[in-house]
């Protein structure tokens, strides 16, 4: 019996223990009530009316959202939502397909990327991409991490030798291939290979990684290394990935944005989506009642 | 608010399952309470150890309660909605078993009082008919998820309070007019100190229901700005 009452009850006049606590606090915000406001404080990039379409079909209508500098933004959504679709956008892969265009206006640090006058390739040097089956080149270990480097030019052998080092590290794949840099890259395993892509993306110092399901074709191993990875790069790099695994958005990512049918329905912190999302449809998607 | 059910129905099985588990442990609280009232007012010895004898029903049906929502926890990580039932469901089947180890202490407070030569005071009953209400509108507000109802118990917690002050003072009374029957008082004391953090423990569930409904933690702010901010946002929901 855990609760058998104690004898030892001082008689007082007046019966212990029921006063309210003095200065019991207000609700004012902020406090757990209010959870209205944007959270972005600090924007790397700001989405204004982005409509897609890939001929006469509208794929994306109307996005508007801000990504977050030095944080990871996770995008989710079933599929077909335009997640993927959005998150192309950001470095015009869209122009290498006939009938594919945009409008809108995608703001990187205040400058609208979509205009034409802004060299795809430059914009391509700031902002990586991992894709969700890993793509190495066909050649080295070594010669894969070098190629966006030695497209930009102007670095000595050692200089170079040192860049591929510190992007292996950063991947966490120089210790496993230190040794075999001289290898095809095709020949590592499916793990080592989206890390092999990652170290590629990285070595040219990007601003903004996206990265387009990078974990799916992988197991949980080499899936919780790409996550550690990312979690790394906060601070670093500004990141955003889209992913069908809402444990892999809770565990990765700071700002979560839902999409469906082209729309953005939800954006918000991570934390507060999951737990408190304030859209049913957001609800129905993350508690698995959809469709 | 309209539930879809799951994609995956055994889930919807489970959270079903958890929630007639709840509040199967409310109803055997529930008839604890009355019954050591009973036993207490009718001087009924029998009743008052049936009551201690059937908590052992309450503490299993906890340890049922916490097991499926550990299996619910790993097997489904559960998010939203879901997830707000299944942390306000850890901490309902909390306060309802402390619930049920107070009604105990009352019903050994009423086997113990029988020595004294002292008998039980009228206004307990009230009180504990109080509190019952108390306890049994808190399970029909988490039962229909009836966030306004939830308000109401919240809110009524501090006639409970009152009643509790009032008893108090009256049983200080007689103690100072009859100290022989002193020990007695002491049960008495200590039995409308028990059915005050009943009172309580209704409270706190009807807290969780706020959480688990709106996302919005109550506890440790001031109920009636909090119950004029949920009003106000249903008003906007509509």
């Amino acid at each position: 019996m855990r609760t058998r009452q104690s004898n030892r009850q001082p008689v007082t006049d007046e019966p212990p223990m029921i006063q309210e606590p003095p200065g019991k606090p207000r609700l004012e915000p902020p406090s757990p009530m209010v959870q209205e406001a944007e959270p972005v404080a600090d924007a790397k990039i700001s989405v204004r009316g982005l409509n897609f379409y890939y001929d006469e079909k509208q794929a994306l209508t109307d996005n508007t959202l801000d990504i977050a500098r030095g944080r990871v933004t996770a995008f989710i959504g079933p599929s077909g939502c335009g997640k993927s679709t959005h998150i192309r956008t950001y470095n015009r892969m869209f122009e290498l397909y006939k009938g594919q265009r945009a409008t809108g206006e995608i703001l990187m640090d205040g400058v609208n990327i979509l205009d034409p006058a802004i060299p795809a390739l430059s914009l391509r040097h700031r902002i990586g991409m991992i894709f969700q089956k890993p793509t190495p080149f066909p050649m080295t270990v070594f010669d894969n991490v070098a190629y966006g480097v030695r497209l930009r030019g102007g670095m000595s052998r050692s200089e170079l030798e040192g860049r591929v080092e510190e992007a292996l590290r950063g991947a966490a794949l120089w210790d496993e291939v230190k040794d075999m840099l001289g290898q095809q890259g095709t020949q590592l395993s499916g793990g080592q290979q989206q890390r092999l892509c990652i170290a590629r993306a990285i070595a040219v110092e990007p601003e903004v990684l996206l990265m387009d399901e990078p974990c799916s074709a992988l197991d949980p191993i080499a899936t919780g290394k790409i996550e550690e990875l990312i979690d790394e790069f906060r601070g670093r790099f500004t990141v955003v990935i889209v992913t069908h695994n809402m444990q892999q958005a809770g565990r990765v990512s700071d700002y979560t944005a839902f999409f469906y049918l082209g729309r953005l329905v939800e954006f918000g912190e991570t934390e507060t989506l999951f737990t408190t999302p304030r859209n049913e449809q957001t609800e129905a998607y993350i508690t698995g009642r959809f469709g | 608010m309209a539930t879809k059910a799951h994609t995956m129905r055994r889930f919807d099985d489970e959270l079903s399952e958890l929630k007639a588990k709840v509040l199967s442990l409310g109803g055997l609280v529930e008839k604890a309470i009355a019954g050591s009232t009973q036993a207490l007012m009718a001087a009924d010895a029998r009743l008052a150890e049936q009551t201690i004898e059937r908590d052992a029903a309450v503490n299993a049906l906890e340890v049922q309660c916490d097991e499926l929502i550990r299996r619910i926890l790993v097997l489904r990580q559960p998010a939203a909605r879901d997830l707000r039932f299944i942390l306000s469901s850890v901490k309902v089947v909390t306060d309802l078993e402390r619930m049920g180890d107070l009604a105990v202490g009352i019903a050994e407070g009423s086997l113990r009082l029988q020595g004294t030569g002292v008998q039980p005071i009228r206004a307990l009953s009230n009180m504990s008919e109080a509190v019952q209400a108390q306890v049994s509108r808190a399970l029909d507000a988490l039962s229909r998820g009836d966030i306004d109802l939830a308000i109401q118990v919240i809110e009524h917690d501090a006639t409970i309070d009152e009643m509790y002050h009032s008893l108090y003072r009256e049983i200080l009374t007689y103690m100072l007019e009859t100290p022989p029957g002193i020990s007695g008082y002491i049960i008495l004391s200590n039995i409308s100190k028990n059915l005050e953090r009943i009172g309580d423990h209704a409270t706190n569930i009807c807290e969780m229901i706020i959480y688990m409904i709106r996302g919005h933690d109550i506890r440790h702010v001031d109920h009636e700005a909090a119950a004029a901010l949920l009003k106000e946002e249903e008003a906007r929901h509509h």
